[in-house]
């Protein structure tokens, strides 16, 4: 890497000042195929309404392997390059790191000279990940101050537990599994955390033995599937306390930390509740000023299931007469103030204001796909979309969110059985709370299934930063 | 005094300038705590322990050179420590690291430790030997053949410690308070210039002097 004079000028110290980044020109896909021995792909699209490609796939590269199931990727670098205590401004965010998720492979993709035409520069296979980490099926990424940091489903046999594990920012070379002492941990799904605390949080889905061939519903009807939040000292590597939602409350995905580093709270999606098949956002906090307390775990959203005549309900919902909204994934704007909610279920994304964190308002909604509504875009009226939101990102500055329709292949398969046509959506956001579908944002994706959105330069689940306010 | 010893007087409070205006070597991370804790108190106690860390780093470096200076002679001493900054020079300018040694709850304690490990690694400390080096020459009559007894060493020892670390303390401080109330950290993403290629550059060079002068 050619070593800059300046930091790279998508580095900004705190969130406020990374709000006022210019507007994205392109965004970055992760494409499924759904066809287990085909290749999955990334794509570029232009999302610059001035370009006269506005809103087109510019380019599609596909990965040399088959069957990955391409989910979550992250960058090489990112804001927290400016932390004080490990401070490589001059590193640059270039390359895209893109995990496998069902093949354990890790795609390493350099977004240098050419942002609109990625190049593969390294694939880590499997037998590396695993030789090297005792982990597979990664997952997550995050640039952290030190390093770049995976998390993974499971073991090689496809068991708990799931961790995280840690690949050097300039050689790619893995360095290691990151726990020293996981404690009661057993079951990963995500990562994040407070860098202002030194603080790790981890969630829990399952290992890969009980998803990767579909929801299984005897495990989940026993309450099987992950019900808790992990807390971490992040610099010692150790376990620090487990928050327990309850038996009920099952699988626990995304973690949307504060992304103000003096904040200690931050948002968890939960998929459902098996008491009446609602699905819920909880708060997790510390407890005290001085930030030593204990940490808790509160429920602030609910969100109730729909009633549904079986006839429109998948095979392994038709006894239950109503459609689960299913939050698969929420997102923090940069600012900490509002929160979105998919619902991947019932098709619908629902915007609450979270300025107060212990008790969030609903201050917008927009209905798309949809188990039973399947709700048609306002551009198309007459083209019922299958799917429903799922994976949500938000701009740096707040005013546009996208989203795509697809959560993970085999469940694809179970929830929505007439198979996802893959969407994306684009939606814009009023000033003081409020969102609407944009006239001319959606885009097909055909036999593909998009999953999660990178945006140029950095996003709102892209970054963490290690200093507060400022402008 | 002679005026070389002036010089070196001048030359070690200068290296302390230039060290503590490099924000990564301590005046950021004094910015950082104040922020996090939303006062200035928490920028001026971290001072005390980053100018602690950075002198007993120096401190350690000229304390190795007398060690070494004290059993053999002189010209050697200066050959080797030339050879250490000239390949500490070249290895910093393709090597890199990322340590995570603290973060941001660190204690005073872990804080002079990072303070120390930082101006070690990219050999701060063996940047104010030389100098040091010359020191003791000019005090001595400049043509003994090993260093002078333990007493006298480690009295101009303790004289360039001090100084190095003055220098170093006094930026830090300057800069810190100035960013943290005045010029806020936005200013980073335009100022902070690359300082790692002047900095081995740095090292290089006064290996080479260290020979030739």
């Amino acid at each position: 890497m050619t070593p800059k004079l300046l930091p790279d000028q998508t580095f900004y110290p705190s969130p406020t000042m990374a709000m006022q980044a210019p507007p994205e020109t392109l965004a970055y896909v992760a494409l499924l195929n759904p066809d287990p021995t085909a290749s999955d792909a990334l794509a570029v699209l232009d999302v610059d309404p001035a370009s006269p490609g506005y809103g087109a796939q510019i380019a599609r590269v596909e990965m040399p392997g088959i069957g990955d199931e391409l989910h979550h990727f992250g960058w090489n670098a990112c804001s927290s390059c400016l932390c004080p205590y490990s401070p490589h401004p001059h590193m640059q965010r270039r390359y895209l790191v893109v995990p496998g998720m069902r093949s354990s492979r890790i795609y390493i993709l350099d977004t240098a000279p050419e942002p609109r035409q990625p190049r593969l520069v390294k694939v880590i296979e499997a037998d590396e990940v695993i030789r090297k980490t005792g982990y597979s099926r990664p997952h997550t990424a995050h640039c952290g101050p030190d390093g770049i940091y995976i998390n993974a489903l499971g073991d090689a046999a496809g068991n708990g537990p799931g961790g995280i594990f840690v690949l050097d920012p300039e050689s790619f070379e893995i360095k290691g599994r990151w726990e020293r002492d996981r404690g009661p941990q057993h079951l990963a799904y995500d990562f994040w955390w407070h860098l202002g605390h030194d603080t790790m949080i981890t969630s829990e889905w399952g290992t890969p033995n009980m998803i990767e061939a579909g929801a299984n519903p005897e495990l989940l009807l026993n309450g099987k599937y992950g019900n808790a939040v992990h807390i971490w000292d992040l610099n010692k590597r150790r376990h620090l306390q487990k928050l327990d939602l309850g038996p009920e409350y099952q699988m626990v995905l995304e973690l949307r930390p504060a992304h103000n580093p003096t904040e200690t709270y931050g948002f968890v999606g939960v998929v459902t509740s098996l008491k009446d098949l609602s699905a819920s956002v909880w708060m997790w906090n510390r407890e005290g000023s001085n930030g030593n307390g204990t940490w808790r775990i509160r429920k602030v959203i609910d969100i109730p299931a729909e009633p549904a005549d079986a006839d429109d309900l998948p095979p392994l919902l038709k006894g239950f007469g109503a459609v689960p909204p299913f939050v698969t994934d929420i997102n923090l704007s940069l600012d900490d103030r509002f929160l979105y909610v998919s619902c991947w279920g019932t098709g619908e994304l629902k915007q609450f204001d979270v300025s107060d964190p212990f008790s969030p308002v609903e201050t917008g909604s927009v209905k798309l796909g949809g188990m039973v509504r399947r709700q048609a875009h306002p551009a198309r009226p007459g083209q019922p979309l299958n799917g429903g939101p799922q994976m949500v990102e938000i701009s740096r500055d707040g005013k546009r969110v996208y989203l795509t329709n697809s959560l993970y292949r085999t469940w694809d398969d179970q929830f929505y059985p007439d198979g996802i046509r893959g969407w994306l959506a684009k939606v814009e956001v009023t000033p003081n709370g409020g969102i609407r579908l944009s006239d001319n944002g959606l885009l097909d994706f055909d036999n593909m299934r998009p999953h999660q959105v990178h945006l140029e330069g950095g996003d709102a689940s892209s970054d963490s930063y290690c200093f507060a306010g400022g402008a | 005094m002679t005026s070389g010893m002036t010089a070196s007087w001048v030359v070690l409070l200068a290296l302390g300038a230039f060290h503590g205006i490099n924000p990564g070597m301590g005046w950021l991370f004094a910015v950082a705590l104040g922020m996090q804790e939303g006062r200035r108190s928490a920028v001026l106690r971290a001072l005390l322990p980053l100018g602690a860390g950075h002198a007993l780093a120096v401190a350690a470096s000229i304390g190795v050179a007398l060690a070494i200076g004290a059993v053999v002679p002189v010209a050697w001493l200066r050959w080797l420590t030339a050879g250490v900054l000239v390949s500490l020079g070249v290895l910093r300018a393709f090597w890199h690291r990322h340590p995570r040694l603290v973060g941001m709850r660190v204690g005073m304690g872990g804080l002079t430790l990072w303070s120390f490990l930082m101006a070690t690694a990219h050999g701060a400390g063996l940047m104010v030997v030389p100098v040091f080096v010359g020191m003791t020459m000019t005090g001595g009559g400049g043509h003994m053949h090993h260093m002078p007894a333990t007493g006298a060493g480690a009295g101009t020892a303790l004289v360039a410690t001090g100084l190095h670390a003055l220098g170093y303390l006094g930026v830090t401080a300057l800069v810190a308070v100035l960013v943290f109330e005045k010029l806020g950290v936005g200013m980073l993403r335009r100022a902070w210039f690359n300082l790692d290629l002047i900095w081995a550059a740095t090292l290089v060079a006064t290996g080479i002097l260290t020979v030739t002068l």
